[in-house]
């Protein structure tokens, strides 16, 4: 097992046994811009060297695939978890967007087995977080007159994450190899230790939302687990159509199955503000980011490799 | 020594609306604001700060009565439903600045 997973047990443990250890709020928010950064220039610094153009179906499939998963997630929680308009769709905007944690474990998981992946997974990751907040919104409420789209935008396309993922892509791009040589101690060698420390703080997140998610009962269980396997799925067909190697379809998977926590919450809590938070949150925090994690990751690499050797690709 | 008598007014809310509760309270008339972090229990559960969507923040202003009235109900009537909020008013005595004292 990987060391960082095992700084997520510990961190789950400690919350799920009440310990008094809580990171301050200023540092979670550190790590997590450290984090962002890091991702961003590391893909910055290979887009530079592979023209946009020949991205562009990419990015245009996973736009599309942003869009179908929450429609597909959607009618599941309002007919089978019998959830109310609002709150069904501001889960299924949840599930269709992005978890940058769970990217981060995933590129670590591949990294510690040696397996290469598309360089430009990190704009893929940008592009993913957007469509399904959208998504939500007109599925909690229909095309609204009254919506402020204005405001969305500027929360969707301006929130924290998207703005240093693409801060990152470009100053990555813009400097190169060489003009990162002098920060890379900071941003890129102590990338593990900053991810081991923010999965620590993830694990007492995760553990806080075990009590809601006691309330809130199976469904929201077996919808956080089944879920991310059939999104998983959806990404790894995906990628191998995108043609993408393992690599770039186990991590075109993990981005499918992962669920947000920040943006999304952020943008519904706005936007939707009859969904309640803490469906949405015991869901995506205490049921699907532990799952991917610990199994979610493991299961779309494994998934890639079948599906590659089938198709012989 | 100027002073006036004013109301505090105070909201504990979401973070997740200090833009928009901002906005809501400029337009509405009034010319300042303080906000802090702050964390603590309610009729919505534990609201820890521990990372966003977690985070609760007060807002303060010195306003009038009247201004106080109309924010108040203005909150009531478009927050108080969907998001974790307390307000309250208390009398104080206010020492306004010179160039508050021209105005």
């Amino acid at each position: 097992m990987d060391v960082i997973i095992l700084f997520f047990l510990f961190g789950l443990a400690a919350g799920l046994l009440r310990s008094e250890l809580r990171l301050p709020a200023a540092l979670y928010d550190f790590l997590s811009i450290v984090l962002l950064l890091a991702i961003g220039l590391k893909g910055g610094v290979e887009l530079a060297k592979q023209p946009f153009v020949d991205l562009l179906p990419q990015i245009l499939a996973v736009i599309a695939m942003g869009i179908v998963l929450p429609l597909t997630a959607y009618p599941a929680l309002r007919h089978l978890g019998k959830f109310k308009r609002a709150d069904a769709a501001s889960i299924a905007a949840h599930y269709g967007s992005v978890s940058v944690g769970t990217y981060a474990v995933a590129i670590a998981y591949l990294g510690s087995r040696h397996i290469g992946f598309e360089p430009h997974m990190p704009l893929l990751l940008v592009v993913l977080e957007v469509p399904a907040i959208l998504i939500g919104i007109i599925l909690a409420r229909g095309i609204d007159r009254q919506t402020q789209w204005g405001d969305v935008a500027h929360e969707v396309l301006l929130g924290k994450g998207v703005v240093l993922l693409l801060g990152g892509l470009l100053i990555g791009w813009l400097a190169g190899p060489e003009g990162l040589v002098s920060i890379e101690p900071f941003f890129f060698d102590l990338f593990q230790g900053v991810l081991a420390l923010f999965l620590l703080e993830m694990g007492l997140l995760t553990a806080s939302q075990f009590g809601s998610l006691r309330r809130h009962g199976l469904f929201i269980l077996g919808f956080g687990v089944i879920m991310p396997l059939y999104s998983g799925l959806v990404g790894t067909l995906l990628g191998c159509l995108l043609g993408l190697s393992v690599g770039g379809t186990t991590i075109l998977a993990i981005l499918a199955a992962s669920a947000s926590y920040i943006a999304v919450p952020a943008a519904m809590r706005i936007s939707v503000p009859e969904a309640n938070p803490t469906l949405s949150l015991s869901a995506s925090l205490g049921v699907t980011f532990p799952f991917n994690v610990l199994f979610g990751i493991p299961i779309c690499h494994m998934l890639a490799v079948y599906a590659h050797n089938l198709l012989g690709g | 020594m100027t002073f006036r008598t004013c109301k505090l007014l105070t909201i504990f809310t979401e973070a997740a609306l200090e833009k928009t509760l901002i906005r809501d309270i400029e337009r509405l008339g009034a010319t300042g604001y303080t906000i802090s972090d702050v964390r603590g229990k309610g009729s919505r559960g534990l609201r820890n700060s521990s990372w966003e969507p977690n985070s609760s923040i007060r807002v303060e202003v010195i306003c009038d009565q009247e201004l106080a009235e109309i924010i108040v109900a203005y909150f009531q009537e478009h927050y108080y439903a969907n998001f974790a909020m307390t307000i309250f008013t208390v009398d104080v005595t206010f020492y306004p600045s010179v160039s508050l004292q021209i105005l």
